[in-house]
């Protein structure tokens, strides 16, 4: 943590960088970190959580190991990525509003855009981007990396 | 360091590449090749080169834009034409090593094209297929053809030589040359850049600021991330440009995180101009100094808006504020500041390069030059294309994109993302440029192009764009928050089979409450794509509220998967991947679905076997289908 903030000066204007340093490191943005980064920049907690929370990027809870990320783009919407997107819930057995499997192996996001649009529908599991995925090969990659 | 040298020594590199008696292998790794395995066949190149201790030059470049080709591979020998291969596996790259490099079959029916000069017998010139020929490449010139991570390549090709003309101009003289190329802004709303940078070079003070809008955020929409991952110098270049016309004293880029390679590759390029003297300090020796910094989006769709942009800088909630003052007078941090997309500073520093004349050569009397649009959805060839203001939609969908794929007919073409509308196909000749698309009730937009086949319904698309607006309002407005969740409402119970006639009057009003209420643009294009779809396709509304059906079979409330008797041959496949064992079946017997336990996921559909295609769906009307398992080939109509 203090690494992190070492590399920045005390403005203002560095506050989503360093929330995005820091969530790289940790996966999401505890209560401690950002009591740490309103004393070096000298805002309120409150302050930190009103713009972090205001982006979509932020967790603010544990993620899994896995981070699946389907896109919900326009292309990805026509070309079936709605059905993707719920077959893949179903696979990681998630009720509604959960982003986590109970045993932090994976994190489910939706994405509204990857720009690879002409490959849709789009999955994406940590970085590795995939492309024209059906129902059948995202349970396959899902099982692949479940055991990784 | 003078431009000259600069260009002497980039030159010097780019002969003796040129000249070199080694092969050259290039290869598309930008997301979409990536996506596609391109980064398989990179392992495979490396592997089989060393296994036959041969020698070649590998350069990983941008994407040409036909993504649906990918991954693309380029095999240049020496004294031979460039060929350039598409759709490549690993398999196909140990041929063509082995055929083509050790050998010299060059393996015509595997090839795309030809890039550049030279004859192979049976295969043509990339530039005479029928996706590239309508094409003018202007913003896109060097995607695809060179290494973006190194800015030899990009000035051995006329890079940073714009800058150095602009540099020897005047600011007036170099706002006037913008001015005459009649260039408008390619984020969308189509302002002219030449007045707008005017209205910054005139504005007082001492700090000012220049801004590239990276966040390319529209669903559908790809063409800056492709232009800054295969050549992210033309856009630092005419940011320098830009910079020296109206005197800014800091340049910022802000760049969406979704798009991670976008951002490595300009860092790398950012790195290079500076070490070169061509951003930052002394700029070519002149004096000028001009540094440039990159801030990454953090994931908030409204972040594109200018307003909201420069707050998202200053470290705050991205929420965009009334204008005036426009930010020429008063923007990031209360100075002026100038904002332009990734593609008009695209365009800028080609226009440098040659000159306006060239430049307004292109296009319509009103709208000049080229734009990039994002092709996707039901369309056979999709990708990234450039084309001169003023081709028509039917050029770009039929000629460019090959038509609709799977014997399906076009319904509509979604223009301008979630601020646009559709225009469906008696639209079709309509010349695309910022005037017609707008009387037409949608936008040019940054240039997302989606279409729409006879399996797309245009409720649930109008439906799917509200979903995303409402989602990403930030709230700050009533019209905008408000208006845009009620709307949303009303569709999502039309599209449920909920909607009365009166809905639609309701959705009118509502939408010019949103349109004329709203404080940036966001709310005020997000009735656009109910708005057009409610004029271009009210049949399918009156379907969908009149007779509870979903003509094009979407709309999960109104349609019902059953299982053609005449051409299921009971192969039990849809029965084992149905995951709440909703069909009934046995070896081969006629399956069943039970529409009770269905939830409409559409596996059996997907895994169903192309050669019986026996899931088909339903809406408005009972399928006739059997009440108990009967045989395979035993089912007679009632």
């Amino acid at each position: 943590m203090t690494d992190i903030l070492a590399q920045f000066t005390k403005e203002r204007a560095n506050l989503v960088p360093i929330l995005q340093k820091v969530q790289e490191k940790d996966g999401y943005i505890s209560p401690e970190a950002v009591k740490e980064i309103g004393g070096y920049l000298g805002i309120t907690g409150n302050d930190i959580y009103s713009v972090a929370s205001f982006y979509a990027q932020f967790r603010f809870e544990r993620q899994g190991k896995h981070t699946i990320k389907v896109c919900q783009g326009t292309a990805c919407h026509v070309r079936g990525g709605h059905q993707l997107l719920e077959a893949v819930e179903r696979e990681l057995c998630l009720p509604s509003g959960r982003s986590t499997t109970d045993d932090y192996q994976f994190t489910l996001e939706r994405v509204a855009c990857f720009g690879s649009c002409a490959l849709a529908p789009v999955m994406v599991v940590d970085s590795n981007v995939f492309g024209k995925v059906s129902i059948a090969q995202a349970k396959k990659l899902i099982s692949q990396y479940r055991e990784k | 360091m003078k431009y000259d040298e600069i260009r002497r020594q980039a030159m010097a590199e780019w002969t003796a590449l040129e000249n070199s008696s080694k092969p050259r292998i290039l290869i598309g790794t930008g997301t979409c090749g990536r996506a596609s395995g391109a980064l398989a066949v990179l392992e495979t190149i490396e592997k089989e080169l060393s296994k036959r201790k041969l020698e070649a030059t590998v350069i990983q470049v941008g994407c040409i834009g036909l993504c649906y080709v990918e991954p693309l591979v380029d095999i240049i020998k020496p004294n031979r034409p460039r060929i350039c291969y598409g759709s490549v596996t690993p398999e196909i790259m140990v041929k063509l090593i082995e055929d083509y490099i050790v050998n010299d079959n060059p393996h015509p029916e595997l090839a795309l094209g030809i890039v550049g000069e030279g004859i192979v017998e049976g295969i043509p010139n990339l530039f005479d297929l029928p996706m590239l020929k309508p094409q003018v490449r202007i913003a896109l010139r060097n995607c695809g053809h060179i290494d973006p991570e190194n800015i030899s390549h990009y000035i051995a090709r006329g890079g940073y030589s714009g800058l150095d003309r602009a540099l020897k101009m005047s600011a007036n003289e170099v706002i006037a040359e913008v001015k005459k190329s009649g260039l408008k802004g390619r984020g969308g709303a189509g302002f002219s850049t030449g007045i707008k940078w005017e209205l910054c070079q005139k504005a007082p003070g001492k700090e000012k600021y220049l801004i590239c809008n990276a966040d390319e955020g529209d669903p559908g929409a790809f063409m800056n991330r492709l232009l800054l991952e295969g050549d992210p110098n033309s856009v630092l270049e005419g940011m320098v440009i830009g910079a020296h016309a109206i005197g800014a004293t800091q340049g910022y880029i802000y760049c969406r995180a979704e798009k991670p390679l976008s951002i490595v590759r300009l860092r790398v390029a950012l790195k290079q101009a500076t070490e070169l003297g061509l951003i930052g300090q002394n700029i070519l020796d002149t004096g000028f100094n001009f540094p440039i910094e990159i801030r990454e989006g953090a994931g908030a769709f409204v972040c594109g808006e200018e307003t909201a942009l420069m707050l998202s800088i200053e470290g705050k909630r991205g929420m965009p504020r009334p204008r005036p003052p426009f930010p020429a007078v008063s923007g990031l941090w209360g100075k002026p500041t100038n904002i332009n997309n990734v593609e008009t500073w695209g365009d800028i520093s080609a226009i440098f390069q040659k000159d306006a004349d060239w430049y307004a050569g292109f296009g319509t009397s009103v709208s000049k030059g080229t734009k990039t649009f994002a092709l996707a959805g039901k369309v056979e060839r999709t990708g990234l294309i450039e084309v001169p203001l003023g081709t028509s939609l039917r050029r770009i969908i039929f000629d460019i994109g090959g038509g609709i794929p799977n014997g399906k007919t076009f319904k509509a073409i979604q223009t301008g993302g979630p601020s646009g509308g559709c225009l469906p196909a008696s639209l079709l000749d309509l010349p695309v440029d910022y005037e017609n698309l707008t009387k037409a009730g949608s936008i040019m937009g940054s240039g997302g192009m989606i279409v729409a086949d006879s399996g797309t319904c245009m409720v649930d698309l109008a439906k799917y764009f509200l979903t995303f607006t409402q989602a990403e309002s930030c709230g700050k407005c009533v019209p905008c928050r408000e208006g845009t969740m009620q709307m949303l409402q009303i569709l999502t119970d039309i599209t449920e089979g909920k909607g009365k006639l009166e809905d639609l009057d309701l959705l009118q009003d509502l939408a010019q409450g949103i349109k004329s209420g709203s404080l940036c643009a966001l709310g005020g294009g997000a009735p656009n794509p109910a708005l057009t779809t409610m004029k271009y396709f009210r049949d399918e509304y009156e379907a969908h509220i009149k007779e509870k059906r979903c003509p094009a079979g979407v709309c999960k409330a109104l349609i019902q998967y059953y299982i053609d008797p005449e051409k299921c041959q009971g192969c039990l496949i849809c029965m084992r991947n149905c995951p709440t064992n909703a069909i009934k079946g046995d070896k081969r017997m006629i399956h069943i679905i039970d529409p009770e336990k269905c939830i409409r996921c559409g596996v059996c559909a997907e895994v169903c076997p192309a050669r019986f295609d026996a899931v088909a769906k339903s809406s408005g009307v009972q399928p006739e289908t059997p009440k108990e398992l009967i045989p395979v080939g035993s089912w007679k109509k009632a």
